[in-house]
């Protein structure tokens, strides 16, 4: 009953007020419509003016209808035309490795939600071998700011497994596209116990053809201390570079072939080698890249 | 696809099939036979799904179901002062797949609703979704609180509601209606509307038909959209490549494609959503369906052809015949003689041909970015078909299309000589110059680009039409047959910038989308006010005002042509004088829908409303 006496209600109103705009309107049918502003021939050429000539109601339509109902489209119609929150997950790399020790696993994911400039975004990578524990995850849960046309700000925390402990950071990032269509991010992070490391990617998709895409990817890591207890010395500590060649069957489902070389750098490359640990391999994959 | 069962015997509806009135098939008598065309495709399928014929051809009204012998005023049509249309869900099917349609009274397109300028419409919606809907009456001259906008015109129709529009015709011409509510016109929900003038038409004819282009995809409007926020170029399969480099078939060099890498800008971004995922419909019929509508030969056939797409504006030929436009938007215009003109979204254009032989000749809608095309026949009989033209090459976009003229060369392609690309390189060209945007602009992330030396385009050809061997309509090829009744000049002069970030899919007028409560576009009633609309990125922006016809500016003074829909070239400014005389409350908004719906959308203000003091 409510409901319908709340659309009777701006039916009768509808029905009642459009009365004089009827008169007016069939009084401009039937004779051409005077001019009211015959005597203003003499108007100056156009100027760029700031006159605001708002004035009388807001909404119009509120004196048509309930304007409690007018406000609650008034409200939609905002959300609808550019208010419209969204979401994506972006699985980069799903893939399997092949190097002269056997076959590791390894991810990078990522997604969001929420409007053009404000997002929760979220991204978690990792790998291992799959015959050993894992040997690093992480999830990072991130608020990301449009600032410029090309790039977010993002800040939040990464919580990580990594050679067999938990960890936690502070993360502050950047991500964006960059001039020549390179996908880059940046960021830093502060650990619990005030280790500060820092993570530079970029890749880029070279269109072979409409379906076939190369993408070769880099990735940088650096520590701005030693850090012992995972055998991180200060400086760029490790790189990655990979070269993948995807197909397209559609945006959303992308299998790929690569090659992947990663090596550890610097100081950290001298911890390691003490410790007699590798300190380079190369990787063969095989994987797929979906869009959610 | 097309073969044709022409002979098919019909003349009952099934029983315990409920058609609407509007809905049941059409017959033709030819000879003394009543037949039916079908696809044999679809009969087959619709014999075997047990709905019979009646089911198949139901899905659309008469006058848009293939063999359409033409539409007249005393032809079957929703017609008179009281109209009922119902809004609700329909299968839709396009060969063997079948989606879920918004439609009205159950066809797609909606009925053809036939109206005569001077009678009162009192045109009844019903609404049987489960969300609220809305009619708005495309370039109709109307009381604000008629106009269809939930938000701004009304509250919009809710789920088991019935609205009634009631409103007099003090217009002629081909328009259009569709729903405002949401993107409920992508899946469906438009229909033609045609008034015929209270006196003599002055465009003589034989015999008309309704051409209403589309773009159909399976996949929900808002998916369409999550996917364009999540990667722009999602839907394009037409961009530059290595091999497309090697070959050369990509016309660009390998410098050119290296100065658009820099910028960030996709000289092949011509459209959002393509082929890849529509099919391009003529009067709801898919490429496969041959829509035929019938001439005989030496007629004079008016083709009112309307682009109520969501997303796709086309390239209209017909091969063999030439195309006389009679009328734009609506409005009368002089006859103009062409050979292919483009169809932003929204906007109309009637145009006569004149077929003298006993042959058929196609009806080509080309998207613009040449992803797909809708076709559809003229035959002086059913089974006929005309050859199908293959699809042009995309085009490349330009300098121009960003915005930079170069000195009034030939910007066919970049690497001109005089251009100095280093400067370029060292930002001497900046793209996003803050000086050249209204004090007003808000340049902010959803700012992708300024247009560093708009031009006004209005006299060229339009987006990738530049170099076709015949001829093609222009804006300034528009003249209005009966002289402009407002003779001020214009009292003020108003700038709109048309914004955007391709990046994120992000669309606004002066930098600010709908949803940041933006200031409303202030009118005093009855003033004349020249507005320019400056295009800053590189996509056309079909930008439609509700209520009003403006004149366009295009150097016909006194006879400018009058518009409800203008496309703003990438790159480029028109201007257009408005006469401000329908007090009340009216959308202006970019067409495209997804554009509308990420926010390149305003309300226009107009006071003082009838009866309340200023």
């Amino acid at each position: 009953m409510k409901m319908i006496a709340a659309f009777v209600t701006p039916l009768v109103l509808a029905a009642a007020m459009p009365a004089a705009a009827q008169d007016h309107a069939a009084h401009e049918v039937q004779t051409p419509t005077p001019d009211p502003h015959a005597g203003h021939e003499a108007t100056p050429p156009p100027q760029p003016a700031q006159i605001n000539p708002g004035n009388g109601q807001a909404n119009a339509a509120d004196l048509y209808f309930d304007p409690a109902l007018m406000a609650r489209a008034r409200e939609q119609l905002m959300t609808e035309n550019g208010g419209m929150r969204t979401s994506a997950i972006i699985v980069e790399r799903l893939e399997v490795g092949f190097d002269d020790d056997g076959e590791t696993y390894d991810w990078h994911a990522q997604g969001w939600y929420g409007g053009d400039v404000n997002r929760f975004w979220w991204k978690s990578e990792g790998e291992g071998a799959f015959e050993n524990e894992i040997e690093h995850a992480e999830l990072q849960l991130l608020y990301s700011r449009a600032v410029t046309p090309y790039f977010d700000l993002q800040a939040g925390v990464r919580q990580s497994y990594l050679e067999g402990e938990d960890r936690t950071d502070l993360v502050l990032g950047v991500q964006g596209l960059a001039p020549y269509w390179f996908e880059v991010g940046a960021a830093a992070f502060v650990s619990a116990e005030g280790d500060v490391t820092a993570r530079a990617e970029a890749e880029y998709d070279l269109r072979l053809t409409q379906k076939l895409i190369l993408q070769p990817a880099a990735e940088l890591n650096f520590a701005a201390q030693d850090i012992p207890d995972l055998d991180i010395g200060a400086g760029l500590t490790d790189a990655t570079f990979g070269v993948r060649l995807r197909y397209e069957f559609s945006r959303r489902f992308a299998p790929y072939v690569g090659v992947e070389w990663t090596s550890a750098i610097g100081e950290t490359r001298d911890i390691r080698e003490a410790l007699g640990a590798d300190t380079q391999s190369t990787r063969a994959v095989i994987g797929l890249r979906a869009l959610f | 696809m097309r073969d044709w069962l022409t002979s098919c015997v019909f003349e009952m509806t099934p029983p315990g099939l409920d058609l609407p009135a509007m809905g049941r098939c059409r017959t033709i008598r030819l000879g003394k036979e009543i037949i039916v065309s079908l696809q044999r495709r679809t009969l087959l399928k619709a014999i075997a799904s047990g709905a019979g014929i009646a089911g198949a051809q139901a899905l659309f009204p008469a006058w848009a179901q293939t063999g359409s012998r033409g539409i007249a005023p005393t032809l079957a049509t929703l017609a008179g002062p009281d109209i009922a249309l119902t809004v609700g869900h329909s299968p839709f099917s396009i060969g063997d797949r079948t989606g879920h349609a918004v439609t009205v009274n159950g066809t797609l397109p909606a009925p053809l609703l036939r109206l005569r300028e001077g009678q009162r419409a009192r045109i009844s919606v019903t609404n049987t979704l489960d969300e609220d809907t809305s009619i708005h009456w495309h370039g109709i001259l109307l009381p604000f609180q008629m106009d269809g906008v939930p938000g701004i015109s009304f509250p919009g129709i809710r789920p088991s509601e019935t609205f009634v529009y009631d409103f007099p015709v003090r217009q002629a011409g081909t328009y259009w209606y569709h729903s405002h509510s949401g993107l409920q016109e992508a899946m469906g929900h438009f229909g033609p509307l045609i008034i015929d003038p209270a006196g003599a038409d002055p465009v003589a004819y034989d015999r008309e038909h309704v051409i209403v282009l589309s773009d159909w995809s399976f996949v929900h409007p808002h998916e369409i959209l999550r996917r364009l926020k999540a990667s722009p170029g999602y839907f394009n399969q037409q961009r530059t490549t290595v091999a497309g480099l090697l070959s050369g078939e990509d016309r660009m060099s390998a410098e050119e494609r290296r100065m658009w890498a820099q910028m960030r800008m996709d000289p092949r971004d011509i459209s959002d959503v393509t082929g890849s995922t529509y099919t391009y419909l003529v009067n709801g019929h898919g490429p496969d369906d041959n829509w035929t509508g019938l001439f005989e030969p030496g007629e004079r056939v008016r083709l009112r052809i309307i682009n109520a797409s969501a997303m796709t504006n086309f390239n209209v030929r017909i091969p063999g015949l030439a195309m006389t436009v009679v009328q734009a938007d609506g409005e009368n215009v002089r006859p103009v003689e062409t050979d292919e003109f483009q169809i932003a979204i929204a906007e109309t254009y009637d145009v006569i041909v004149s077929p003298r032989e006993d042959r058929a000749y196609t009806i080509v809608s080309e998207a613009v970015d040449r992803s797909g095309m809708g076709l559809a026949t003229i035959a002086p009989r059913l089974g006929m078909n005309a050859e199908i033209p293959p699809l042009r090459q995309v085009p490349n976009l330009t300098m121009r299309d960003m915005g930079m003229d170069m000195g009034g060369m030939d910007m066919g392609g970049m690497s001109m000589e005089g251009m100095d690309h280093g400067s370029m390189d060292h930002g001497a060209m900046n793209m996003r110059d803050r000086s050249l945007a209204p004090p007003t602009m808000a340049v902010g992330v959803g700012v992708q680009t300024i247009s560093p030396m708009p031009e006004n385009r209005l006299a060229e050809r339009p987006l990738g039409l530049e170099n076709e061997p015949h001829r093609v309509l222009v804006y300034t090829d528009l003249v209005a047959l009966n002289p402009n009744t407002d003779t001020r000049p214009p009292s003020r002069t108003l700038e709109i910038h048309l914004t955007g970030n391709m990046e994120r899919f992000m669309w606004g007028f002066d930098g600010r989308r709908f949803s940041e409560i933006v200031e409303p576009i202030r009118f005093e009633r009855d003033e004349r006010v020249r507005v320019t609309l400056v295009n800053d990125t590189m996509m056309q922006h079909p930008i439609h005002l509700h209520g009003h016809f403006f004149e366009l500016v295009n150097g016909h003074a006194g006879n400018q042509p009058l518009k409800h829909t203008v496309n703003v070239a990438p790159g480029g400014r028109l201007s257009f004088d408005l006469t401000a005389d329908a007090p009340g409350d009216w959308a202006f908004h970019c067409h495209m829908l997804m554009h509308m719906h990420s926010g390149m959308f305003n309300v226009v203000t107009i006071r003082p409303l009838d009866g309340v003091a200023s």
